[in-house]
């Protein structure tokens, strides 16, 4: 142990001593800024005043029809390839896991495949289904039995073949960071749900699955926004959404500027609205977690609403402190 | 339910009987040939180095690792095997998992599942492996909590609570499942040295009233206060076993003197 001895001659505080500190000014930040807005402004008018982008069209085909019934399907079409893929991930993560070197084997066949081609030649691909197989049955391999048979077409018509593409390739995608959460999940914990007479089923769905739903979650926040934007990769085979409508569109009008506005506006509100489910899942699944969770887009908002509002009183003035040390 | 009738050790039966337990990690023999009896209502320390098989022998009575032969009996029942003739089949997972709930753990690390309260972490197997209502088990739960002097900490989540805390909570959380045996493996090891004697009060308070206890630890001073007997491990054998008053204050074996100077 080390004493640490009163420093010498040093013990008498005066007036001299009590001074106020002062933070460093940023110059550079406020002419940064301006700079900023300055371009932002001319950009801004340069826009405005340009007599080849005409606004209202912008604002005429905004809500237009074809454009409306385009984000329903882009939605739709998000939400059931997310879905379904999300499923599939941990099926395919849990076989990779697996001790079955057949199992793991073909998790990773899979995702070789699916990620090594690109996502527009898969796309392509599926459109052009029935040209490999002009049916479709369902029957016992190898006999004459038949349950169920369908011409290939009427069944994967362009909606069906599109959702598939992009669910099939981002299984692939999500398999990876599915697999990566379980790993993230401390091995004691499966051996204190077993000891405690859990099945390792049991203990997946209530033990690891939700320590691994933390990692999960913001990287699959990030590849359903992905996702809403590759649905616009569909226009390669004509399923009508908000990306295909506005080309179809301005094929007619000639506005093809205006119409990629017209997606863009809505892509962006789209994303928007999509991310604020992350924020409350991030929370659902961080109890209990040492760091502090994100605020929710309403705390944030609350917060923006009160600092215009008188805040807490100032501290009283320091006073102070005699040290004693004779 | 694989009843083993013949048993050779005279009545009452021991409670955990292990049989000439063999186990190898790859080409390195952890458990050569071990035997070991634990009577209901007794309390066994096992003592040794570390690499000393301990820790292994521990794991393999409620099953979370394999033997490569013998035979572990807890309460009269073949532990994660099926024996026919010379054999034992290893069983399913589900059926492994009904024998654990008789057979309580805990961990070195805590092993507390985060994402739930202490009181969550307490309910969740009676609940969900059992089938008690919810009701019945939060207040079992409410009851082990006060056991162990947290009933203030049960909302609390294991990162809010301190290392000796959260230990307590884990014998709680094992406590529940109302086991006939518990396991204790390294229970103070990851604990600063403050929070140590909390857990060992715990545990004395357990053993006082009657809980047979397994207990791999460092502490000299819990096996010599508490034990009924302490078994001496090293290279996979049971080199000396016996009541404290023999093994750890009159050794016989070079090996188990040289030790207990080391860490004492």
């Amino acid at each position: 142990m080390t004493v640490i001895a009163p420093p010498q001659g040093s013990q008498r505080l005066s007036n001299a001593d009590d001074v106020d500190a002062v933070p460093r000014r940023h110059p550079w930040r406020w002419s940064g800024a301006v700079a900023l807005l300055v371009i932002l402004a001319l950009f801004l008018y340069s826009v405005v005043t340009n007599p080849n982008l005409d606004l209202v069209t912008i604002g005429r085909f905004v809500a237009d029809k074809r454009i409306l019934v385009g984000v329903g399907l882009t939605v739709l079409i998000t939400l059931i390839a997310m879905v379904v893929s999300t499923l599939l991930a941990v099926l395919l993560a849990a076989m990779r896991l697996s001790k079955n070197p057949v199992l793991s084997g073909a998790a990773w066949f899979y995702v070789w495949i699916f990620r090594g081609t690109p996502q527009i030649v898969q796309i392509v691909l599926w459109g052009y289904l029935g040209l490999l197989y002009q049916k479709l049955t369902l029957g016992i391999p190898l006999t004459e039995i038949v349950f169920w048979q369908v011409d290939t077409n009427d069944l994967i018509n362009a909606f069906v073949a599109g959702t598939l593409a992009l669910t099939l390739n981002q299984a692939a995608y999500s398999s990876e960071i599915v697999r990566a959460g379980m790993i993230s999940v401390d091995d004691g914990q499966r051996e204190a749900a077993y000891s405690l007479g859990m099945s390792p089923v049991y203990t997946l769905r209530r033990v690891l699955l939700p320590q691994a739903m933390r990692m999960i979650i913001p990287p699959m926040g990030n590849e359903t926004i992905s996702m809403m934007k590759s649905t616009s990769l569909l226009m390669v085979i004509a399923v009508p959404e908000v990306y295909t409508a506005a080309t179809a569109i301005s094929a007619q009008n000639l506005k093809q500027v205006e119409m990629l506005v017209v997606a863009s506006i809505w892509y962006l509100f789209m994303t928007t609205v999509l991310s604020i489910p992350q924020y409350y899942l991030e929370r659902r699944y961080g109890r209990g977690s040492s760091h502090a969770l994100p605020p929710t887009p309403l705390q944030r908002l609350r917060r923006v609403l009160d600092r215009s509002k008188p805040g807490v009183e100032p501290a009283p003035p320091t006073q102070t402190t005699k040290v004693i040390a004779e | 339910m694989n009843t083993i009738e013949n048993l050779t050790s005279p009545a009452p039966a021991a409670l955990v009987q292990i049989r000439r337990v063999r186990k190898s990690f790859g080409a390195h023999q952890v458990l050569r040939d071990v035997s070991l009896e634990v009577h209901a209502g007794t309390v066994t320390v096992l003592l040794g180095p570390s690499g000393s098989g301990k820790s292994t022998l521990l794991r393999c009575v409620n099953h979370l690792e394999t033997i490569d032969g013998g035979r572990i009996v807890v309460n009269g029942e073949l532990i994660g095997y099926r024996q026919t003739g010379n054999k034992i089949h290893e069983m399913t997972p589900t059926q492994t998992a009904s024998q654990r709930r008789g057979i309580g753990m805990v961990f070195q690390r805590f092993n507390l599942f985060p994402h739930m309260t202490a009181l969550e972490n307490i309910v969740e197997a009676p609940v969900g492996v059992v089938g008690r209502s919810r009701a019945a088990a939060r207040e079992r739960a409410m009851t082990l909590l006060a056991r162990v002097g947290l009933a203030e900490f049960a909302h609390h989540y294991p990162a809010q609570l301190s290392g000796g805390q959260q230990q307590r909570i884990a014998i709680a959380r094992a406590l529940a499942m109302e086991p006939r045996v518990m396991l204790f493996d390294e229970p103070t090891s990851a604990l600063d040295p403050e929070l140590v004697g909390d857990v060992l009060d715990v545990m004395k308070e357990l053993a006082r009233d009657g809980m047979t206890m397994i207990v791999v630890t460092h502490e000299i001073g819990f096996a010599r206060s508490v034990a009924d007997q302490v078994v001496f491990m090293d290279g996979g054998v049971v080199v000396e076993a016996g009541p404290p008053s023999q093994l750890i204050d009159d050794p016989q074996r070079q090996r188990t003197r040289a030790f207990l100077e080391s860490v004492m």
